[in-house]
């Protein structure tokens, strides 16, 4: 055994010499560097599990307290647009796989192509996002002093909502609890917002990198981290929408 | 185990401090902001935690005095709240949880695995940046006004009941505990793929093991304080509801998630220090740590096991019986691993040849107070005793056995330990030890009184009390006195030795360690070539055949 260690110093140290630019000094070789920052990544990808866990926490907590008023919360989403961002929000998903799969085979020109589609999609996705949250503003539904439960307390009063699900009306008591509803969907889903504006901000910086022939030359940790940060971004929002959106379409 | 029980220590009257090391091989301010050495950072946080240690111990000192007489004289009640407030947020998040791993953790663990650097280097310096910009925002809120919800931010008072700055204090949290998550994360990742060649899992130094399982718990767990303080920041500003009982949220969710974290982070504070324990008792027994994979295991059962007790904060606060019995069985658990670790320990001590340096001196005063500050929270754990017990000065005492008789006896013992790796010089010996010996007696005196005043029922949290509990308190603020000279004298000879000390050279406690393997104080790349683990841990025959060849060397070439 020991014979075989100082064996894999040596083929370490032999791999020191080629020396790649962007090799930093305290590794031995650029595939422990690409490990050590993938490991990394993927570590921060479960701090960011555990963070969204919070809110998921509370999610449950609360629906399984308050059902009837988070089922009657639930039918004020549009599925249309929810299930129109996830599909967007999907493709952009295989664009980056497809910018992380350029990059690996230098192709300058798809990788820029991939980013600026992944980039563009992002922007559709808070786009569509945008018009959901007018349409809440509109009808006072995002919480604080201007909250108004008329929608919980008198159903036919929001024409659209009751012609798909005949909601029956719920008790002052229960549609006060809408209000936590609409909190959690704010927090989450504006939650879920900030990390996509962050991530289409990094997009944004690595395009223009791309343009001037980073990535391709053999160095491509970044942006391989970087598609798992937005693959992440992507998988907590198929779990936003099925837990939002879809779970009480037939409550 | 060598069968020479006559223990050499080198002499060090030929050793040199090198020329070429990482302290003189950059110079100016900004080779130390900027730096990406993990030696460095490790000295940066040094001082800085040093700095808030300060900080927050002057505010005990405050509260000790206040807690002198029975009435509340010294300072307002509502100033006596921000006070603890403050001192438990500033000792716990500002120096506890980055004491160990910040400083020492950061200086040793590429050193001890025979790396040449932390994995991430500049997250590793953002770190610190983060926690100075944390402790800063943290010391502002002192200055105008401070908050006095207590360092848990208990709702529904923190969100609905009080004016003062709840969220500037949150803030400060929140940016420190980033702080946290990446030096936990920078530490998996480091110890997972930077060992040198032959550095397996089972001859990693258990103070490497401690680092891990604790570094898996600030991975995990810190992410969720985040969130819950996030959360209280949106319900204390615009009222979204889920602590707000009147919109049918629940003050006890909090609770949940905060102890979540709060209850992993005692120990993401008292892990590391055991791992130093463990490197002390080693090398001052000149024996292997008795039971090394149960010790390295026990480091990770900790870990895991700490997480899934959390509710014991909890048990007076309406959770169900089931879950106070389920809870409280599962407290017991933790006491298992915590235990195997004292009886290895003693069981390394067992035949071993002891000497009584500094170090040695504070880690018998850690596995004293440790074991009192654990068999207490036995009692705590038990759900019929805590009902008693629970908020009052027992609590006090429990808590500061464990994390002050025991961490900060770990970070000293360590500091002492590695102080001549550190620096390249030792420390005075003699008044060290005085200095051990009286932090040792000034705890005793200020922390058992309050165990009784704790069991005779006086409750914590308040700025008076009643006339009959004045003596033990009288005898409790006296101890803070001893016990400040005994920190203070640190500080004080620590100083002195950067300059004054005896050169150390390489190795003056033949520690088996890789970082004794290097120059004190190490190049910046830590050795000159990558260094090759041959044998296991803590092999003292290793160590004494590699010194018999160097003088072999040394007459041969003489």
């Amino acid at each position: 055994m020991p014979d075989n260690l100082v064996h894999s110093a040596d083929a370490a140290s032999s791999a020191h010499d080629e020396h790649p630019p962007y090799l930093r000094h305290h590794f031995n070789s650029a595939e422990q560097q690409a490990d050590a920052s993938n490991f990394a990544m993927w570590l921060f990808l479960l701090t960011e599990v555990m963070f969204f866990g919070g809110l998921f926490t509370a999610y449950l907590i609360y629906r399984n307290w308050y059902f009837p008023a988070f089922v009657a919360g639930s039918h004020q989403l549009n599925v249309v647009w929810g299930a129109t961002n996830t599909l967007v929000l999907i493709l952009s998903s295989f664009t980056m796989a497809m910018g992380v799969w350029c990059a690996e085979t230098r192709r300058r020109k798809g990788l820029v192509l991939c980013l600026s589609l992944t980039f563009i999609l992002g922007l559709a996705f808070l786009g569509i996002k945008s018009v959901e949250y007018r349409e809440k503003i509109e009808k006072h539904h995002v919480p604080g002093f201007h909250y108004s439960m008329q929608s919980f307390l008198d159903p036919q009063s929001d024409p659209e909502v009751y012609a798909e699900y005949h909601d029956k009306p719920l008790t002052p008591d229960m549609a006060v609890h809408t209000e936590l509803y609409f909190s959690l969907y704010f927090l989450m889903t504006g939650m879920h917002a900030l990390h996509m504006i962050i991530g289409i901000g990094i997009l944004g910086f690595m395009i223009l990198r791309a343009r001037a022939g980073a990535y391709t030359a053999g160095h491509v940790t970044f942006v391989e981290n970087f598609g798992l940060y937005w693959h992440f971004v992507d998988i907590i929002w198929i779990y936003l929408f099925a837990l939002l959106y879809l779970i009480s379409r037939h409550a | 185990m060598s069968s020479d029980t006559i223990v050499r220590l080198p002499d060090q009257a030929t050793a040199r401090i090198p020329k070429d090391n990482y302290l003189t091989r950059e110079n100016g301010i900004l080779s130390w902001l900027l730096t990406s050495d993990h030696k460095r950072i490790a000295i940066l946080y040094l001082a800085s935690i040093t700095f808030f240690f300060f900080i927050g111990g002057a505010l005990a000192g405050l509260i000790r005095l206040e807690l002198l007489t029975p009435q509340s004289d010294l300072m307002a009640t509502d100033t006596y709240n921000k006070v603890f407030t403050m001192h438990g947020v500033i000792m716990i998040f500002f120096f506890l949880v980055p004491s160990v791993p910040a400083t020492l953790g950061n200086f040793l663990i590429p050193m001890m695995i025979g790396a040449k650097d932390l994995a991430l280097p500049r997250i590793n310096l953002l770190s610190w940046y983060l926690y100075m910009a944390g402790g800063l925002l943290a010391l502002y809120t002192m200055a105008v006004g401070g908050v006095d919800t207590g360092w848990t931010f208990t709702t529904p008072l923190s969100t609905h009941y009080v004016n003062t700055n709840v969220l500037t204090t949150g803030l400060a949290v929140f940016v420190a505990g980033f702080s946290s998550i990446f030096t936990g994360l920078n530490f998996v990742v480091t110890i997972h793929k930077m060992r040198a060649p032959g550095m397996t899992w089972f001859r990693l130094p258990l103070f490497v093991w401690a680092h891990y399982a604790a570094s898996i718990l600030m991975v995990l767990a810190t992410p969720v304080v985040a969130i819950s303080i996030v959360l209280i920041a949106l319900e204390r500003t615009i009222g979204i509801g889920v602590f707000d009982p009147t919109k049918g949220g629940d003050p006890l969710l909090f609770q949940h998630l905060f102890w979540f974290y709060s209850h992993p982070a005692v120990y993401i504070m008292i892990l590391p220090g055991m791992g130093v324990i463990s490197e002390v008792i080693s090398t001052f027994s000149r024996k292997r740590v008795f039971g090394y994979t149960a010790v390295a295991f026990s480091s990770v059962a900790i870990a895991v096991f700490g997480f899934f007790v959390w509710a014991h904060h909890m048990f007076i606060m309406g959770i169900s019986n089931y879950a106070v019995l389920v809870f409280s069985l599962l407290t017991m658990l933790v006491a298992v691993p915590s235990a195997i670790k004292i009886f290895n320990w003693t069981f390394t001590l067992y035949k071993g040849s002891i000497t009584f340096e500094t170090p040695m001196l504070y880690t018998f005063g850690f596995m004293g107070l440790f074991t009192i500050g654990g068999l207490t929270g036995v009692f705590l754990g038990t759900s019929g005793t805590d009902i008693h017990l629970t908020e009052t000065y027992f609590i006090v005492a429990h808590f500061h056995f464990v994390m002050v008789g025991g961490m900060l006896m770990a970070f000293l013992a360590g500091i002492h330990f590695w102080w001549p790796k550190i620096t390249g010089r030792m420390y005075p010996e003699k008044i060290s030890q005085l200095a051990a010996v009286v932090t040792f007696i000034g705890f005793n005196f200020t922390f058992f009184p309050q165990f009784i005043l704790g069991t005779l029922g006086m409750p914590r949290r308040y700025a008076s009390y009643p006339p009959e509990f004045q003596i033990l308190n009288v005898f409790s603020t006296a101890g803070a006195t001893i016990l400040g000279v005994g920190y203070l004298l640190p500080v004080l000879y620590l100083v002195w030795s950067l300059k004054y000390g005896a050169v150390a050279g390489n190795n003056p406690w033949q520690a088996t360690g890789l970082e004794w393997q290097t120059q004190s104080p190490p190049l910046t790349e830590n050795f000159v070539e990558m260094p090759i683990m041959d044998h296991e841990a803590y092999d003292y025959e290793w160590l004494e055949k590699q010194e018999r060849e160097k003088e072999k060397e040394v007459t041969s070439a003489g």
